[in-house]
């Protein structure tokens, strides 16, 4: 018996040795930013310029909204030190999970911010009086269209027509919901806080999404798919991010970003910090340095999109500069519907009605 | 005249690229014989066999079976059946089921199949054993059984490969006793091929001695181990002592021979073997046919010295090493016991007819049984 | 070890025994039994507000009352059996060929031939699928050069190219164990089967595949198993309509956020598999030992 007990003692001891020296070797390696992001958001090029400036390691891995939040939410909110969740998912996370933790807003450079968009930010990601976020990359999702097989396409329900079926496509999950909401005329982001209104609108998006879905070639997934499908000519309309549009403007003139009549659906991601962040230091470093408007011009280029840094427009493609200009008149850039918070148990709604309509037959 | 046989082959030839496994074999097998192919490992036989059975088609030549030609017919059309060398019973199915197999087949109906399988299974020895998996057969039962799951078919010729050469010695010897008489009371003509000479010998009506993809001799065992034809017959078939020697003179009878290790032996004349002064030739004589001590005929004499008493019974011999020449040779004890006290050491002497003496012109074949 | 081991040999051997299978347990503890019971737990708990849970069936009683997820649930278990048995329609003669007709190299040959798909990841292969069925792909300018078809033909996303995908992912999985078994049945067996009266059908029918059993039904449960637990291909292949229950699972944890029901589904994947597995070995008359062993 004592034997026994001595084996499993024994090898207790062993493995304690052995997560110590894998948490000795993550110590060695302190000065590491450990950055949960999209892709595009921190290029090789900022990082190495980060690490000559400041010689701390940026490890990068790449995810989504959804994707963000579980991996946090497994560790209860470690194996990272910055995130960067787009604003309206932060409060309901922090809320129900406790994954994020507050800026200290001393520590942010303020003064590389567009006040407004810091602002708006800020307003949104407060919970119990405490600031989470700041804002990085913003950007809108709309049509992606080809004007040459398309060119009626001005709103997410003109995916539904007729001449369309087969040659369209859009992603099964919520902006989806909400484009196609504003398009009926209806307004979601005012009925956020009814649940019960909020689900009868809910109801009208499913039976027209349901009514479409034999328009729809396939839900896209991943962005490169959907450029795939686009540029190889199966694909003629899409509901898409409007960096898409312009990548592929790039490359064929007849195929761009158009801002839908009901409006854009703005969005804007944030630099948060995990609850179990492990270097605070190097994340406040990363924010300022990446908000500084040469480098966020160089992220502008790598990701297509937009910072919140003020100035960075300067130093931005100015083909990029035209190609946004073309698919924003002044009166689309009003337009812009940003996402408010989402409010706790409007998820599960939504998730409800996005699994009715993949279930249903489209023949 | 081609009905009375129940499977004939003519010039059956059996090639496998440049090999040629099966020689030019015929043979005519009469109703309800016996028959065997003898032959050392690699001589053809299981090859010629498997032609018979159909899983293999001649290069050339006619195989007829009931005085028609098969060739062409697939196994599972051809009235004959096979005894595998492994039994192959099906360990899926039990006993019943196995015998049943092949009635299953001709689609006879399920009253006529369950008769048909008690029958066989009670001719074979063993009624009660349909319900038993085939796991629970002992070695002999399994015999039986894969012998009667072919027999339920009534099949015009039973081929059998070697099916004893599984089970220890004491059943073999049992089961050839037991497969003659069954062959015996059901009349159906089997052929069995072997490489075991005793297992042809006793059970066989005929035998077919192969060699090299031919057929050495086809006769009664008798015959094969009385008057070997060749060479090669009187060495595989039975025991024998052989000397190398070379032909010196001799008589219509008789033929003398000088020893290539030394002595003369004088052997009986072939009629059909004309031999000539000088050749090669090989000289056998049956260890039973040389007596001890100056009884009986003395064409041939010599003494020896005994090396070695190898007791068995009724089957006892000596080792024994000639005086003159140190030739080893091998000399059966009489069955009387009458020289139950010689041992190791004793000098004898040794005597036999020159009409038990064989010699045939020397081959490279160096087979002995 | 001062206490002889040849006083104490028998608990020596015991404790040797123990030290040989404690990475195996701690392996299986950790990484199987733990997980499980966690996620036990969880789907059996409700979400009453931040951070606040009650102990509830409601996970189960949701899924039961939602036809959506049930539908998807039958769906998948009833496409998974069809792709295996397809698997296994296909792969039992490719398997008896490789066993019974291919000697030596040319064997080995074949059977590499097979393995070769493995070589690159199961998300290359079926984008491979993708590239040849898309409307722009191989195949569907193949059919418009050779004139077979007017336009465009689009053969992705539908229950055919699912299947298509599932069979050929799962197809060595089914072909290492029926070759295995098939080579040692005994070739004397199959020409007692012809000799005695039997045509290629039956011999195959009452001698092959009754030895082959045990063969099939491991072949099966692990195609099985992999079909039901597959998510990649029914999701790209798919497309809008592919309703795979793994999907499920993954939007329930991922997307939704929603271990509680996740955990659920997760633990109804496992029962149903289980089922299925069960009622297949009893159905084939086959038990687990000996199909593993």
């Amino acid at each position: 018996m004592s034997k026994k007990h001595g084996a499993l003692r024994g090898s207790l001891l062993g493995l304690t040795a052995i997560a110590g020296m894998v948490s000795l070797v993550s110590a060695a390696q302190a000065d590491e930013l450990r950055l949960l992001t999209w892709g595009g958001y921190a290029p090789d090029e900022v990082i190495e310029a980060f690490e000559k400036e400041t010689g701390i390691d940026v490890e990068v891995t790449l995810s989504n909204n959804e994707d963000m939040i579980s991996k946090l939410r497994a560790t209860g909110g470690g194996g990272f030190d910055l995130a960067q969740p787009s604003q309206d998912r932060i409060t309901g996370a922090q809320l129900e999970y406790g994954i994020y933790k507050p800026m200290d807003l001393s520590k942010v450079d303020s003064a590389k911010f567009i006040p407004s968009m810091l602002a708006a930010t800020k307003a949104n990601t407060t919970v119990d009086g405490e600031v989470y976020g700041v804002p990085h990359v913003w950007g809108t999702s709309g049509l992606i269209v080809d004007k040459t097989k398309a060119a009626n396409v001005a709103d997410y329900t003109d995916l539904c027509a007729d001449d369309l079926a087969g040659k369209v496509s859009y992603r099964l999950k919520r902006p989806t919901l909400i484009g196609f909401a504003y398009a009926m005329g209806l307004d979601p982001f005012a009925a956020y806080g009814d649940e019960a209104k909020y689900q009868e609108i809910l109801d009208a998006v499913e039976a027209k999404l349901i009514d479409c879905k034999s328009n729809v070639k396939t839900y896209w997934e991943g962005g490169d798919a959907l450029l795939n499908l686009v540029r190889s000519g199966e694909v003629v309309a899409a509901m898409a991010w409007d960096t898409g549009g312009w990548k592929l403007n790039n490359d064929n003139a007849d195929i761009t970003f158009v801002a839908p009549k009901s409006g854009a659906l703005g969005w804007i991601d944030t630099f948060v910090l995990p609850s179990k962040t492990k270097n605070e230091d190097a994340a406040y470093k990363w924010i300022n340095f990446v908000m500084q408007p040469e480098i966020a011009a160089m992220i502008t280029a790598n990701a297509g999109n937009f910072t919140a840094s003020k100035g960075a427009d300067e130093f931005a493609d100015d083909k990029l500069k035209a190609q946004f200009q073309g698919s924003f008149p002044a009166k689309d850039l009003d337009n812009i519907k940003w996402y408010p918070t989402v409010p706790a148990g409007l998820e599960v709604l939504e998730g409800k009605t996005l699994d009715r309509v993949k279930a249903a037959q489209s023949n | 005249m081609a009905d009375q046989f129940d499977l004939e082959c003519r010039n059956v030839v059996k090639k496998f690229d440049d090999f040629t496994a099966v020689d030019d074999i015929s043979l005519a097998i009469p109703k309800g014989s016996f028959f065997s192919i003898l032959g050392p490992s690699g001589c053809g036989k299981t090859t010629l066999l498997r032609m018979l059975a159909g899983f293999q088609a001649p290069t050339s030549g006619d195989i007829l079976i009931k005085g028609s030609s098969v060739l062409g017919v697939p196994p599972n059309r051809r009235p004959v059946n096979m005894v595998f060398q492994h039994l192959a019973l099906f360990p899926m199915m039990n006993v019943a089921e196995n015998v049943a197999y092949g009635l299953k087949r001709r689609g006879v109906n399920k009253a006529t199949i369950a008769q048909k399988v008690n029958e066989t299974l009670a001719r074979v020895g063993l009624p009660d054993s349909g319900p038993k998996q085939i796991s629970q057969l002992s070695g002999g039962q399994k015999q039986r059984i894969a012998i009667a799951r072919c027999l339920v078919l009534d099949p015009a010729v039973l081929l059998l490969d070697e099916p004893l050469g599984a089970l220890d010695l004491k059943l073999r010897e049992h089961m050839k006793v037991e497969l003659k008489q069954l062959q015996h009371e059901i009349g159906t003509t089997f052929v069995y091929i072997t490489h075991d000479q005793s297992e042809a010998l006793v059970m066989s009506d005929q035998v077919a001695v192969m060699n090299a993809g031919r057929f050495e001799q086809v006769g009664a065992p008798q015959d094969l181990y009385y008057k070997p034809q060749t060479a090669f017959v009187a060495g595989f078939v039975g025991e024998s002592n052989r000397w190398h020697g070379v032909v010196g003179g001799g008589n219509d009878h008789q033929v003398e021979i000088n020893l290539a290790a030394g002595g003369k032996v004088v052997a009986k004349r072939d009629a059909n073997a004309a031999l000539k002064d000088g050749q090669a030739v090989e000289v056998f004589v049956r260890p039973e046919a040389i007596a001890i001590d100056g009884e009986g005929a003395v064409d041939n004499t010599l003494s020896a010295k005994v090396e070695n008493v190898l007791f068995n019974g009724a089957a006892s011999s000596l080792q024994v090493r000639e005086a003159t020449t140190g030739h080893e040779m091998t000399v059966a004890l009489p069955q009387t016991g009458t020289f139950a006290s010689v041992k190791a050491g004793d000098n004898i002497n040794l005597s036999w007819s020159f009409e038990q003496t064989r010699c045939f012109a020397a081959s490279d074949v160096g087979a002995t049984a | 070890m001062s206490n002889g081991t040849s006083v104490k040999g028998g608990g020596t051997f015991r404790f040797g025994l123990l030290l040989l299978a404690f990475p195996l347990m701690l392996w299986l503890f950790l990484l199987v039994v733990l997980p499980h019971i966690d996620l036990f737990l969880v789907s059996m708990r409700e979400r009453i507000s931040y951070g606040k849970y009650e102990f509830s069936l409601i996970n189960y009683i949701e899924f039961f009352s939602e036809p959506l997820y049930w539908n998807t649930y039958v769906r998948t278990a009833v496409m998974s059996i069809f792709a295996t048995f397809l698997t296994l329609v296909i792969g039992f003669p490719v398997s008896y060929y490789i066993a019974k007709f291919m000697r030596g190299k040319g064997k080995n040959v074949l059977f590499l031939m097979c393995l070769i798909p493995f070589w690159v990841s199961e998300l290359v292969r079926t984008f491979g699928w993708m590239i040849l069925l898309r409307e722009s792909g191989v195949v569907s300018n193949f059919l418009q050069w050779s004139g077979i078809a007017d336009g465009p033909v689009e053969m992705l996303y539908n229950d055919a190219t699912i299947m298509v995908g599932l069979v050929y992912t799962s197809m060595l999985f089914m072909i290492v164990p029926l070759v295995s078994v098939l080579d040692s049945l005994d070739d004397s067996l199959i020409e007692a089967g012809y000799d005695l009266g039997g045509n290629g059908f039956t011999v195959t029918r009452d001698i092959v595949i009754p030895h082959a059993m045990p063969g099939i039904a491991s072949g099966c449960i692990v195609v099985f198993m992999l079909t039901l637990g597959n998510y990649l291909t029914p999701n790209l292949l798919g497309g809008k309509d592919s309703l795979w229950f793994t999907e499920q699972i993954y939007t329930q944890f991922i997307t939704r956020f929603n271990w509680e029901s996740g955990s659920a589904f997760g633990f109804l994947l496992l029962v149903l598999s289980s089922l299925i597995v069960w009622v297949g070995l009893k159905l084939s008359k086959q038990t687990l030992s000996e199909t593993v062993g």
